[in-house]
């Protein structure tokens, strides 16, 4: 098990709560609230330890669209990446709507 | 395609499949619409204190969402385990929180407000990485779902496909009244279990038909364990929930049908376990005892 904690500038603020996925098999569940500064923060906690390299691209990736203001928590049991962005867009799609 | 074919084929597409629904939107599911309410949600994160100290990643609501709202306006209480995180273990959050909601429902009931309390079980039972703290949260699960069912009915919905385990199938069998549906399967012991511990030769735990032939949810509504066979559908299930609630208390609780169950088991053999049909014509409906 590892944590990874990663910093990104935002522009937008964030208004409401998201929670979406499940600690399950390959799927990882996410939850987006405001966070208390104008930055995004994230922290992972992953089952699967050594690939911080990799969660940095997915996460870089997602945030150059993304430009929320959002503490976003991931607790991961061993998504691939195209899962983890799957339920990182799901969970800024929840947020529009 | 002949008409029929089409029937059952537009049938299908039409139903909203129950066992596909994680915890929170089935608890959703069952409630009246825009009456779900959650209690210590994931954003309370009151979550597994053990399972990160043995290297396992803890969900935020650790498994199980409780959600008051209403079933045809009478107030109620949900708790859905969720099975894709850790299996629908109970853990000693988890089961605290189920107990703990059972519990203020109680309180309630005896001040004269009954609140109608439906579980959605989907568990292998006990947590075993947190072992004792998860069985003596279960057996205050029994003890409070006992106390609630003086006042009102307490129903189970167990919908597959993991199905209802261990200790947790006991609160299954205390429930009022059980819902199943064919993918459902109920039991003490889980198949894999019976064939680590007694042998391949004791059971064959890959052989699905054999499995659910003994404890899939049809088995079981046939035997008398359950009291409604429903088709995977949300709609249904919501349906027959408030039905099984409207029909209020049973004269007797199976679980206290003391003499009743004392004669089933003695029309068995334990040295010639009797197979799938043989269980229905000593067990089931028209049966003897």
């Amino acid at each position: 098990m590892e944590e990874i904690k990663l910093d990104y500038p935002a522009r937008q603020a964030v208004l409401r709560r998201v929670h979406v996925g499940v600690v399950g098999s390959g799927d990882l569940e996410v939850l987006l609230e405001p966070s208390p500064d104008l930055r995004a923060h994230v922290l992972i906690t992953t089952s699967v330890d050594g690939y911080g390299v990799i969660w940095k691209h997915v996460l870089d990736r997602f945030f150059e669209r993304f430009e929320g203001a959002a503490s976003i928590e991931i607790n991961d049991f061993g998504a691939t990446p195209g899962v983890v962005m799957l339920r990182l867009e799901q969970a800024a799609e929840a947020l529009r709507s | 395609m002949n008409g029929a074919a089409a029937r059952d084929g537009r049938r299908f597409l039409a139903r909203s499949s129950f066992i596909e629904m994680a915890a929170r939107e089935r608890a959703r599911a069952m409630l009246d619409a825009d009456t779900f309410r959650e209690l210590l949600g994931p954003f309370d994160r009151i979550k597994s204190p053990w399972l990160p100290l043995q290297g396992i990643v803890a969900q935020a609501d650790d498994g199980v969402v409780l959600a008051r709202g209403t079933l045809d306006g009478r107030p109620a209480l949900v708790a859905a385990i969720e099975s894709a995180y850790q299996g629908g273990s109970i853990g000693e959050v988890s089961g605290a929180k189920i107990a703990g909601a059972l519990e203020l429902a109680l309180g309630d009931c005896k001040q004269g407000r009954p609140v109608l309390p439906l579980l959605l079980l989907e568990t292998g039972g006990v947590r075993l990485q947190e072992a004792n703290l998860g069985l003596a949260a279960i057996a205050e699960i029994h003890a409070a779902i006992i106390a609630l069912r003086r006042h009102v009915p307490v129903v189970g919905v167990v919908a597959g496909t993991v199905g209802c385990f261990g200790g947790m199938s006991m609160a299954a069998a205390l429930c009022s009244r059980l819902i199943v549906t064919r993918q459902a399967r109920l039991g003490m012991n889980g198949p894999e279990v019976i064939e680590q511990e007694a042998g391949i030769a004791e059971l064959d735990a890959s052989d699905r038909a054999l499995i659910w032939s003994l404890i899939g949810g049809e088995q079981r509504y046939a035997v008398g364990l359950a009291d409604a066979l429903l088709e995977d559908d949300a709609a249904t299930i919501a349906a027959a929930v408030r039905d099984a609630f409207a029909q209020g208390l049973p004269q007797l609780e199976r679980s206290a049908q003391v003499e009743h169950l004392v004669r089933r088991l003695a029309c068995i053999d334990p040295l010639r376990p009797p197979d799938a049909n043989t269980l229905r014509r000593l067990w089931g409906e028209g049966a003897v005892n």
